[in-house]
């Protein structure tokens, strides 16, 4: 890791903070950005969520592994507000928002991207990026009709989609399709557009899956640039190269619910996880890829 | 046969009143489906909603018909959330099958004998244009225009106000759909969920747009009531949604020309495939080999197929539509 670098103080404190948290299943933060008690979430017979306790610590990278079926997505939408939740409290930034609207979610500053990638294929990848912007006044229709009310918050939206474009090597394909562009290139565009929501915890759904190689080194710069910048990251990930590169913190589930967590070294040591692996892959090491 | 008549109502078909207000509805759906990916099956219901608030001010109020305007606006916004309100957070094809519904029940209940005092039952309802009428700048029995844009002055009024509201219309869309809103009701026609991630009220904006839509199917509604004089349930069938749709289509989804030349070249094709078929079995019917191909009866039924016809070749050989991106097009299902 980069420790030469410029690191946002919240970075750093989140840094020491987790240095100091025991490797317990549940185990409480020291300033954690989102809180979660008693989630659960019921397909029929099968509880695919049900989380007794869960935080996330501000400013960190925060990985969320399992095994398939483990109930990482489904956690994921339940607390993005795309799914409901059976029972549970969670909280965002001190507020509570259990079972509060996924564009609501969105506008207090908690997006995410999704698993299998939602471009926009018909609009173009600058339009794309626009449309990320909160509160812009051209998306009433009656200001929308009166090109001058919206047209200097137009360009200044448009700036920054510009600069994150450049910052993502995006710029090339501005005015392009968003149809037209790769599975990489898709997956980083949906995570840029995200940025355009100016989010203060960054929620990525398999930010890899069908990614090369070459782009996910760049990618997951990209996530660490991020944090250093003081935004937190929660992902959920099966490639164990990435999680261990990057994360600061690693959450592990089963069947539902929380079985251990710890930094990437703690995590590749402890024999609960180490068993959940095997006993849902037949002996497969949980370092090659899981999917 | 006599080609200069065919042309001739060829080309008056073209800018006719029913290219008119069948442009008007259009550039409704074009809001909802073009743009918003809205399924309305029921723009017929909008349409009624038009005409009906029209020619409920001199059946059942008994007030100035220019009140007709504010009591269409009120029956689209009921039926908006009517339909909206249940439909808009499921997938688009409830709300197909819901508003086609809708728009059965709003044509039975206002032909119904039960409610003939307030919407004229089957009969409709004929006594609302007078005061419409009265305002025609134009002698009704005199022809205008050069040949062979050559109307009555009748006609010639409610043309005027039908092609200015179209235009208006296209202005009003063309300044929406470069806005921000364009811009979020475009990416919930491609993805509502990655528009819901991104902040915005996916459920809000469909609502407003299936108004917006219905908004003009109300106009489109009342322009076809006022050049008729009357309002007849049976106008606001399924069919019309269907035709309106399919002028769209040629024309071209998600694209302002489109929902204007759509509905012109509709009614050109039609009128231009009636007359001809009229002149070649106007004396004997049209026989090859000893079979008869088609006589003078069947010439509505035979027009409907050819048009049938002409609209799977464009889906073959120009799916896009007349005005439509080709590329754009090859995206879907990518």
């Amino acid at each position: 890791m980069a420790d030469n670098r410029l690191i946002s103080q919240v970075a750093l404190r989140a840094r020491e903070a987790l240095a100091g948290v025991l490797p317990e299943p549940g185990v409480a933060k020291d300033d954690p950005i989102l809180r979660a008690i008693g989630v659960k979430r019921h397909f029929g017979g099968v509880n695919a969520v049900d989380v007794e306790h869960l935080e996330v610590q501000r400013g960190s990278i925060t990985a969320l592994i399992g095994p398939n079926g483990a109930g990482k997505t489904t956690l994921f939408n339940v607390l993005t507000g795309f799914d409901t939740a059976d029972a549970g409290k969670w909280q965002f930034d001190g507020s509570e928002v259990s079972n509060v609207s996924a564009h609501r979610m969105a506008t207090k500053g908690m997006v995410r991207t999704f698993q299998l990638t939602k471009s926009l294929t018909k609009l173009s990848v600058i339009e794309n990026m626009k449309l990320g912007a909160t509160d812009q006044v051209g998306e009433r229709w009656w200001n929308a009709l009166f090109p001058l009310r919206w047209k200097s918050q137009e360009s200044s939206i448009e700036q920054r989609a510009d600069a994150l474009l450049a910052r993502f090597s995006m710029d090339h394909m501005r005015n392009e399709y968003a149809g037209t562009l790769s599975g990489g290139q898709r997956k980083l565009l949906e995570m840029a557009r995200a940025l355009m929501t100016d989010p203060r915890l960054l929620m990525l759904d398999e930010p890899m899956a069908g990614v090369n190689p070459v782009l996910k080194q760049s990618l997951n710069d990209h996530i660490r640039g991020l944090r250093d910048e003081g935004m937190t990251i929660l992902f959920v990930e099966h490639d164990m190269d990435m999680v261990n590169d990057v994360s600061d913190w690693v959450i592990v589930m089963a069947e539902g619910k929380i079985i251990a967590e710890g930094t990437p070294d703690q995590i590749s040591a402890n024999s609960a996880v180490i068993e959940a692996y095997l006993g849902a892959h037949q002996g497969k090491s949980m370092f090659e890829d899981v999917e | 046969m006599n080609w200069i008549t065919i042309f001739e109502n060829t080309i008056k078909a073209f800018f006719g009143v029913d290219a008119a207000y069948f442009a008007l509805a259009a550039i409704g759906l074009n809001v909802q489906f073009g743009y918003t990916g809205l399924l309305n099956f029921g723009q017929a219901a909008f349409m009624a909603a038009g005409a009906y608030g029209l020619g409920m001010t001199s059946q059942y109020f008994g007030v100035s018909f220019w009140l007709g305007i504010p009591l269409g606006i009120i029956f689209v916004i009921i039926l908006g959330l009517l339909v909206g309100i249940p439909t808009l957070r499921l997938r688009a094809d409830y709300l197909a099958i819901v508003t086609i519904a809708t728009a059965e029940l709003v044509r039975l209940v206002v032909r119904s004998v039960r409610f003939n005092a307030i919407f004229g039952g089957s009969d409709g309802i004929n006594t609302f244009s007078n005061e419409f009428r009265a305002l025609n700048p134009f002698e009704p029995a005199a022809q205008y225009g050069i040949w062979p844009l050559r109307y009555s002055g009748y006609t010639m009024f409610t043309l005027l106000i039908g092609w200015t509201l179209v235009s208006l219309g296209a202005v009003f869309v063309w300044l929406l759909m470069r806005s921000p809103w364009g811009r979020v009701v475009k990416a919930i026609r491609e993805d509502e969920d990655a528009v819901r991630s991104l902040g915005k009220s996916v459920y809000s904006y469909k609502m407003q747009s299936l108004i917006i839509g219905g908004f003009f199917g109300m106009l489109s509604g009342m322009v076809f009531a006022l050049d008729r004089g009357s309002v007849q349930p049976d106008n606001y069938s399924r069919d019309v949604t269907f035709y309106v749709l399919t002028a769209l289509v040629l024309g071209g989804l998600a694209r302002v020309m489109g929902s204007i030349v759509g509905p012109m070249m509709f009614w050109g094709l039609f009128v231009f495939f009636d007359n001809f078929l009229r002149q070649l079995v106007q004396s004997e019917p049209l026989r090859i080999g000893g079979v008869t191909i088609i006589q003078s009866t069947q010439v509505g039924q035979v027009n409907y197929m050819l048009v049938g016809l002409g609209l799977i070749l464009l889906m073959a050989l120009r799916p896009q539509g007349v005005f439509g991106n080709r590329n754009e097009m090859a995206l879907d299902g990518r």
